[in-house]
């Protein structure tokens, strides 16, 4: 089934389209216009002097083996936030699903995370895990001899941040995994209950399938939270330490525009994330999607 | 009834009337002073604005010093920036730089008839802010610079005499070792890595940071931190980090709170750390100066200044400068700063207010507060002014970032310092491609 609309005149899909076009270009295309002008140029903080270096920044930039480093630190990070952090909202999504007493209750408590501003969930967490002080490494050392160094262990740094984002992350891939798993139709899993499936089959041959373009929105969706929204964590919690094992890409963009106020590097920096990102969705909704049953 | 009511507003238009007529002119101060220090910066605002009819000083919190200073230049090239911006020492060389965006202290002050004496300053803390010819650029207001602090009664504890600090680095390893024998987990810890083992560390033992006289010579200024001197140092803290005599505890001042709790026995920090420690601290301490090599010749020179200045933005009109200008007349006042080193443990920036200090017996009453000053009252080098860099807050950073790959084992001390030096000299390079005057 094809939805296509046929218009008699030629001007009306241009007027209906603009609207939406001027957003777009006054909130997309201006700012990204600005990144990729900016990134040719060295600039002083206070914009009084600007030079044209070309090249230059991104010549800087893929010559300093950490910011190569710091791909590879990304990829670990937003695989991590975006598999855990799917995996672990499906679950609870599931699990809620199945309760009948104090549904909403539960459901409530899941999606309050949502509503902590990033910078406060890493204060959060570092209350928790800092080595000297936190509430959990101190009781993790007392049980069972753990003792978490975030400040110079990076896997203890990565797990850190990781769990801090999925954290915050998981109410939000919890809400769409509830309405997706209720707008299934329970006769579909009574008709296999009564077929003697049971709750494992149930769930993988009937509803995951059934969630897959949930999954597959909220993939795009964690990935690019992953890439772009979780600067104030790593801010608030490791500094991208130790030495750079945590910094990732959108961390140094937000370090070295808003804190180094090196503008020129910065807006390479952002010109190169916005080309992965592009790629990464491209990719997505060519290969991926076709795995997705929309039915 | 009608008739009083408007007498009651005749009288009341009256008596405002010179008020609306003179009106007042408005000074915008952006600062990054939190808790009591947002109090105290308001109560100077407040007092000055109190003192006279003509300016009024409006003080705002604009977030931390890096932020405030984001906030500012953006809020610059809009046309909005504010009469008075505090930047931290780190910004200096970027503020500097920056000529058609500030105006020089010494400029508003001359053009606003206010008799003005830089030698009347902290030479350390004045010439820290002050161009190469001679010409103050911002007003020092908080300053602050490294020292040692120790825990009297774990020293106790270990045997060692609670009453000597240990004054030199071979003396700071043996107590170190007496601490974790008595079962201390942490002898020894610093903040600010940076600041405190390299910046103040090269300044006390009079050897250069980085070329032109660290920065203050011009934009073409390299590092020069990986020397024998400043390898021994690191290869020390080396040795110590596995032997468990220093424990790395985080960047900037994280670290502060595992001294106050009682965690590490010795600490090297900020002198504004006083307020905390002086505050939370539940065990006796002691105050001391910086340890340094016995053997260096010109040891122990001075230490590196660290805190805020005052900076002067541009294009205003030359009644609010006089308003500026008046307001940093009244800050410099022996009464004022004194009152201000007495309550927030920042450096008093004149030998006056430093003077008068010691005449009322405060570092007397509170001993060890006076070491600050000490270190920082001292006649400067050309090797101990300070460290003026452009890019310092990616430099900070990139010291961090190696530094902390030696304390996890990860290289050796030689490559670590070697690549923050290389890495930090490519930030050196962009300032000055930057910044070409």
């Amino acid at each position: 089934m094809e939805k296509r609309v046929l218009f008699k005149s030629t001007w009306l899909p241009w007027l209906l389209l603009a609207p939406q076009f001027c957003i777009i270009t006054v909130f997309f295309f201006w700012p990204a216009g600005q990144a990729l002008l900016q990134s040719f140029q060295l600039q002083d903080p206070f914009g009084l002097s600007t030079e044209w270096v070309g090249l230059d920044n991104f010549k800087a930039l893929f010559s300093d083996s950490g910011y190569l480093e710091s791909f590879k630190t990304t990829a670990v990070f937003s695989t991590l936030v975006a598999t855990i952090g799917i995996g672990v909202s499906l679950m609870l999504a599931v699990l809620a699903d199945r309760i009948i007493k104090g549904a909403l209750f539960y459901r409530t408590l899941l999606i309050v995370p949502y509503a902590v501003a990033p910078a406060v969930a890493g204060v959060l967490w570092i209350f928790m895990f800092s080595p000297s002080l936190g509430i959990v490494s101190y009781w993790l050392a007392q049980s069972i001899g753990f003792q978490t160094d975030y400040l110079l262990n990076s896997n203890h740094a990565m797990g850190l941040i990781v769990s801090a984002a999925v954290w915050k992350q998981v109410s939000y891939n919890f809400l769409f995994f509830v309405a997706g798993l209720q707008s299934i139709p329970k006769s579909l899993i009574e008709a296999a209950a009564i077929d003697g499936a049971g709750p494992w089959k149930r769930f993988t041959s009937i509803q995951f399938p059934l969630l897959s373009p949930t999954t597959f929105f909220l993939l795009v969706i964690n990935l690019v939270y992953a890439f772009f929204d979780t600067f104030a964590i790593i801010d608030a919690t490791t500094h991208g330490g130790p030495g750079r094992d945590t910094s990732t890409l959108v961390y140094k963009v937000y370090y070295d525009g808003f804190k180094a106020m090196d503008l020129g590097g910065s807006a390479a920096q952002s010109v190169v994330l916005m080309v992965i990102v592009i790629a990464l969705t491209v990719f997505q909704f060519r290969y991926v999607e076709k795995k997705v049953n929309y039915a | 009834m009608k008739n009083r009511f408007a007498a009651t507003a005749l009288a009341a238009v009256t008596l405002c009337l010179p008020i609306i007529s003179q009106a007042q002119t408005e000074i915008q101060w952006w600062h990054s002073m939190t808790g009591g220090l947002n109090e105290w910066v308001n109560d100077q605002a407040k007092q000055f604005n109190d003192s006279q009819k003509d300016y009024k000083v409006v003080p705002t919190f604009k977030g931390n010093y890096d932020e405030s200073m984001a906030t500012a230049t953006a809020a610059f090239r809009a046309g909005n920036a504010p009469h008075i911006l505090q930047v931290f020492e780190v910004g200096t060389a970027t503020m500097m730089a920056a000529k058609g965006a500030i105006k020089p202290v010494a400029e508003v002050m001359k053009e606003s008839g206010v008799a003005f004496d830089p030698k009347s300053y902290v030479p350390a803390v004045a010439g820290y802010y002050t161009a190469a010819n001679g010409q103050m650029l911002s007003f020092p207001f908080n300053s602050s610079t490294t020292i040692f602090y120790y825990n009297k009664d774990a020293f106790k504890a270990a045997g060692l005499d609670p009453n000597k600090a240990p004054s030199t680095w071979p003396e700071v390893v043996a107590a170190a070792a007496k601490l974790k024998a008595s079962g201390s987990k942490c002898p020894y810890t610093t903040s600010w890595m940076s600041w405190v083992q390299l910046e103040s560390f090269s300044t006390w033992h009079n050897v250069l940071f980085a070329t032109q006289n660290n920065g203050f010579g011009g934009n073409s200024a390299r590092l020069t931190f990986n020397s024998p001197l400043h390898l021994r140092h690191f290869e020390n803290l080396a040795n110590m980090s596995k032997q468990g005599l220093f424990v790395y505890k985080g960047r900037a001042s994280v670290s502060v709170p595992s001294f106050v709790s009682g965690e590490c026995a010795m600490f090297t920090g900020s002198s504004g750390s006083y307020a905390d420690v002086s505050k939370n601290a539940k065990f006796a301490y002691g105050l001391a100066p910086l340890p340094y090599y016995p053997d260096v010749a010109g040891a122990p020179q001075n230490t590196a200044i660290g805190g805020a200045s005052l900076w002067v933005m541009a294009g205003k009109k030359p009644a609010e400068y006089k308003g500026v200008a008046q307001f940093f007349k009244y800050l410099s006042s022996p009464e004022v700063q004194s009152a201000s080193h007495k309550r927030t443990g920042y450096l008093p920036i004149t030998t006056a207010a430093y003077e008068l200090t010691e005449k009322s017996g405060y570092y007397k009453q509170f001993p060890g507060t006076d070491v600050a000053v000490q270190q920082m009252i001292r006649k400067t080098t050309d090797k101990s002014r300070g460290i003026r860099l452009g890019n310092f807050v990616q430099i900070r950073t990139i010291i961090d970032e190696e530094t902390e790959q030696i304390w996890a084992g990860k290289k050796e001390p030689k490559q670590a310092l070697d690549d923050a030096v290389r890495r930090g000299n490519e930030q050196l390079e962009k300032f000055e491609k930057a910044n070409k005057s």
